[in-house]
């Protein structure tokens, strides 16, 4: 007689597993976007297209993709500094600044914005000195940016620094006997290590610069044409109630958002794999 | 949002002991600047109500930007009135709601307004850029604070005052506007444009709400002048010292008429649209319009007003939305919609 064992898959708690995320992400993520994709094609593809094509509308969406892009980039060189600093280095109070970063997650954006806009104001602590420079910050892209790199900060620190904390010294040790150089034990070593993390870290601080309203909103000045940001313009468009509008900015938004989200995750993996290879 | 049904809570369960009266709920969604005066009424209200009828009454208040309160409205909170800033805004609520009919505005006297206010100027102590009425401000070197018409309510009114100032110079009498002779009156409105123009390089930024503006005026010292509702102006000074600010008021203004209604349908289901009623009457008495001047506010019935807080408004001339521009919608169309003249100045 043959006994038969009921067959299970080789991933223990495939099935469940499966079913709760597509359930989870169906229910938090799909379903709110969706409606936004629905409400925007009731409004027609043609008022879609005129929507997103206006000069204004690509102009906020190149502002918001550039200073997006430079504050992930900002923080991606200095995310990596704190974190090596917090992982390398021991010293008294580095629970204090480890707990530090973490606080323009909690921080309401409203606060960070005004604090941001009092300091960088041209009759602020930091504005007024570079205003006698000829540098404007408040109410210019530059303001955007650091708005940005402020809420972003918090991504890159907190993606790298377990990468950093899972670096075997060993092998910084192999190659400095090796005879390499730091830094190219830095770049050849460290750098691919890392990568991957610090490209989790970019994407997402990316993303939550794209997306952000309330810091970025009492800075930026809010110029037509000059410095206001997609978000902006979606709350105008509800001001007016035009949610045909508002949500045509969103869904043009989305797509560019999750277009360059899937290639950082594509680069992001092929990092990794590279870093398997070696 | 959260915060509001939170007060709704407590408020009924506060409400629980008391069994034999009948208890009333009334939800008032409000705009910013009247949450002081709205706390004094509501006492007062309650008061009065419970004295006339023996039941009770707790009044919950909602305050934030009109345009948000609006839209919160439309979404779904239940109000069972609304005191906004704009009549725009309510004509949004019934347009796409139905909750109150499209006439709503003309079942209250003084187009549903029983307080007024206008735009003034807030300028720092002693007026060092010497800012007397309108012309000063688009002079070139003064810096004029005003939020973005497109996001702030309070901002529109700002820029129509502004036309309205030209077209009162270019034509005299306002109120009769229909019968000028139209070539005249595209002149003037050409005028108004390019003043609106040099208007709008003098302003540095563009703050997304007036409470925005009011900070960068105030609090980072940026700008000459604060273009402000003139119960907004009060309070920014009482608030932070006569000392440091003062108010001009211009030769010539625009008649800001925030406006009260019923939301009928809401009111029904709760079975309080006749307290509803009687609660917005109520503002039109002695008590709500001595409330309404005592908090900045222009009373339609200035006599029955202290005649100390009467005299704080000084005489201007002032011009409706509707004599100029024809009502709201047309207001928001031809000024502040995409491609209206607020983005022509901007784009072009």
């Amino acid at each position: 007689m043959k006994i038969r064992f009921k067959q299970h898959s080789v991933l223990p708690g495939f099935g469940p597993s499966l079913g709760y995320t597509l359930f989870y992400l169906g229910l938090i993520v799909l379903l709110p976007l969706s409606t936004i994709v629905i409400c925007s094609s009731q409004h027609g593809l043609e008022n879609f297209l005129n929507v997103i094509s206006s000069r204004r509308v690509l102009l906020s969406y190149r502002l918001t993709l550039f200073t997006s892009l430079a504050a992930a980039a900002v923080n991606c060189f200095f995310g990596f500094v704190i974190a090596w600093f917090l992982v390398r280095v021991n010293f008294s109070g580095k629970r204090i600044v480890d707990a530090l970063i973490d606080l323009p997650f909690a921080l309401p954006t409203a606060v960070s914005g005004i604090a941001l806009t009092t300091i960088y104001c041209r009759n602020g602590w930091i504005g007024a000195p570079l205003e006698k420079l000829g540098i404007k910050v408040a109410f210019t892209p530059i303001g955007i940016t650091i708005a940005m790199i402020l809420v972003g900060l918090p991504f890159v620190v907190r993606t790298v620094q377990p990468a950093l904390e899972e670096l075997e010294q060993e092998l910084e040790e192999a190659s400095l006997s090796l005879g390499a150089s730091r830094w190219t034990t830095f770049r050849r070593i460290i750098l691919p290590m890392v990568m991957p993390a610090l490209l989790t870290g970019f994407a997402l601080a990316f993303a939550r610069s794209l997306g952000e309203y309330g810091s970025v909103v009492f800075i930026a000045g809010n110029m037509p044409m000059k410095t206001e940001i997609s978000a902006l313009l979606i709350i105008t468009k509800l001001e007016q109630y035009d949610l045909g509008g508002a949500t045509a900015v969103a869904t043009g938004m989305l797509i560019i958002s999750f277009i360059l989200l899937l290639l950082i995750n594509l680069l992001q993996s092929w990092s990794s794999r590279r870093l398997k290879g070696i | 949002m959260k915060k509001h049904l939170f007060a709704i809570a407590v408020a009924v369960l506060s409400l629980h002991p008391i069994a034999s009266a009948k208890t009333t709920e009334l939800l008032n969604v409000s705009y910013d600047p009247t949450r002081e005066f709205y706390k004094d009424f509501n006492r007062e209200f309650s008061k009065y109500w419970e004295k006339k009828t023996g039941d009770k009454i707790v009044i919950t208040q909602s305050h934030g930007g009109a345009g948000k309160q609006a839209r919160a409205v439309i979404d779904g909170l239940k109000a069972d009135v609304v005191t906004l800033a704009l009549a725009y805004d309510i004509d949004a609520i019934s347009e796409k709601t139905g909750l109150l009919p499209g006439n709503w505005q003309s079942r209250l006297p003084n187009n549903s307004a029983p307080y007024t206010s206008t735009i003034v100027f807030l300028v720092r102590k002693g007026n060092p850029k010497n800012i007397r009425d309108w012309d000063d401000i688009v002079k070139p070197g003064v810096e004029v604070i005003t939020p973005n018409p497109k996001t702030s309510g309070g901002a529109r009114w700002n820029h129509l005052a502004a036309w309205g100032y030209v077209l009162k110079k270019e034509l005299g009498d306002l109120s009769n506007l229909k019968n000028v002779d139209p070539a005249k009156r595209e002149a003037a409105e050409k005028k108004a444009y390019e003043f609106l123009v040099k208007l709008y390089k003098n302003v540095p930024v563009l703050d997304a709400g007036a409470r925005g503006a009011t900070n960068t005026f105030v609090q980072r010292g940026i700008g000459d002048v604060l273009l402000a509702w003139e119960n907004e102006a009060f309070l920014s000074i009482n608030e932070l010292g006569p000392d440091k600010f003062e108010i001009v008021v211009p030769t010539v203004s625009i008649l800001a008429e925030p406006p009260v209604t019923v939301v009928d349908k809401n009111a029904e289901t709760k079975g309080a649209k006749n307290v509803a009623e009687e609660y917005l009457k109520y503002l039109y008495t002695p008590v709500g319009q001595r409330l309404a001047a005592k908090h900045y506010y222009r009373p339609v019935h200035p006599e029955y007003a202290d005649p100390a807080d009467v005299k704080r408004f000084p005489q201007v001339y002032l011009f409706t939305v509707d004599e100029v521009f024809g009502g709201w919608k047309n207001a928001q169309k031809t000024h502040f919609d995409d491609n209206g003249i607020f983005d022509q100045i901007y784009i072009k």
